[in-house]
């Protein structure tokens, strides 16, 4: 059972949220920028999760059901963007589409 | 006693941060679904068998399937040549995954942890009772990425003919063609 403290818990999910983040920053292929948005949604659902468990309720898992959710929300309209703009741009670059038109 | 939660915790880190740094975006999808079942064993060790499930069927099993189509359809060209120096560090996380979970369910923890674990019903309690306004607005989230995510992909196909055929009202679903054909006539 659970015989760490709920602090390194919340630590080891601070740390893959910190990683997702940078890679959001670092990389420029638009398919590791989802990926890294997928891997901060992941750590802030392992943080609800422990948190509901400390105190032994059930809402922490649920605010993580609702994550869930949201995340494949998110990831089928992004994957179409993404689809999308490889058939006009040809490329996956994020830097092809920083510049606007106008 | 064996550290289910350093162990997993540390694949996990080791894991996403291979998926940051790989250049082949297969690759990193495959650290991301150890990392996703890393995470899976941590929820099962703090005593949620119902969100460690979740996490593995919906988050590894659907969501990244979704990608792994979407990256088999953009980059038909990659060269997926398996070399045996590349097995190791995979197998080194998977190994050390294996042995938390099989300490997990085989270990005396599981009596601990049968008393203590939040159950599908108290969670189903807790969605349809003071969090149902939640659950409606994550129905109508999913139905707009639905919506969107038709919308997006069907544009794709309907950008190369003409703009007019599509916007006349009335026309059956199969009369796109032949119009576009007249108008280019």
């Amino acid at each position: 059972m659970r015989q760490y403290p709920i602090d390194y818990g919340l630590v080891l999910s601070a740390v893959l949220f910190a990683i997702g983040m940078a890679g959001v920053f670092v990389r420029r292929n638009v398919i590791f920028v989802l990926l890294c948005i997928e891997i901060m949604l992941n750590a802030a659902g392992l943080a609800f999760v422990l948190g509901g468990a400390r105190w032994g309720q059930a809402d922490g898992q649920v605010m993580f059901i609702f994550i869930l959710a949201m995340a494949a929300a998110e990831v089928s309209v992004g994957l179409a963007l993404i689809m999308r703009m490889f058939h006009r741009f040809k490329s996956l670059d994020t830097n092809e589409i920083a510049r606007m038109k106008g | 006693m064996f550290p289910v939660f350093y162990v997993a915790g540390l694949v996990a880190l080791v894991s996403t941060v291979m998926v940051v740094t790989r250049r082949n975006p297969i690759h990193a999808l495959l650290y991301f679904i150890l990392s996703l079942v890393a995470v899976a064993v941590i929820f099962l060790d703090a005593g949620a068998p119902f969100v460690a499930a979740l996490e593995v069927i919906i988050y590894a099993g659907a969501i990244m399937v979704l990608f792994i189509f979407v990256v088999m359809l953009l980059n038909p060209g990659v060269a997926l040549v398996i070399r045996a120096r590349e097995w190791i560090g995979p197998a080194i996380l998977s190994l050390l995954l294996t042995l938390g979970i099989v300490y997990s369910v085989v270990g005396s923890t599981i009596k601990t942890m049968g008393i203590s674990a939040t159950t599908p019903k108290d969670i189903a309690m807790a969605l349809f009772g003071p969090y149902l306004l939640g659950v409606e607005l994550a129905s109508l989230l999913l139905l707009a990425g639905l919506v969107a995510a038709y919308h997006l992909g069907r544009r794709i196909e309907r950008e190369a003919p003409a703009r007019g055929a599509s916007l006349q009202p009335g026309a059956p679903v199969g009369s796109g063609a032949p119009s576009s054909r007249k108008e280019g006539a």
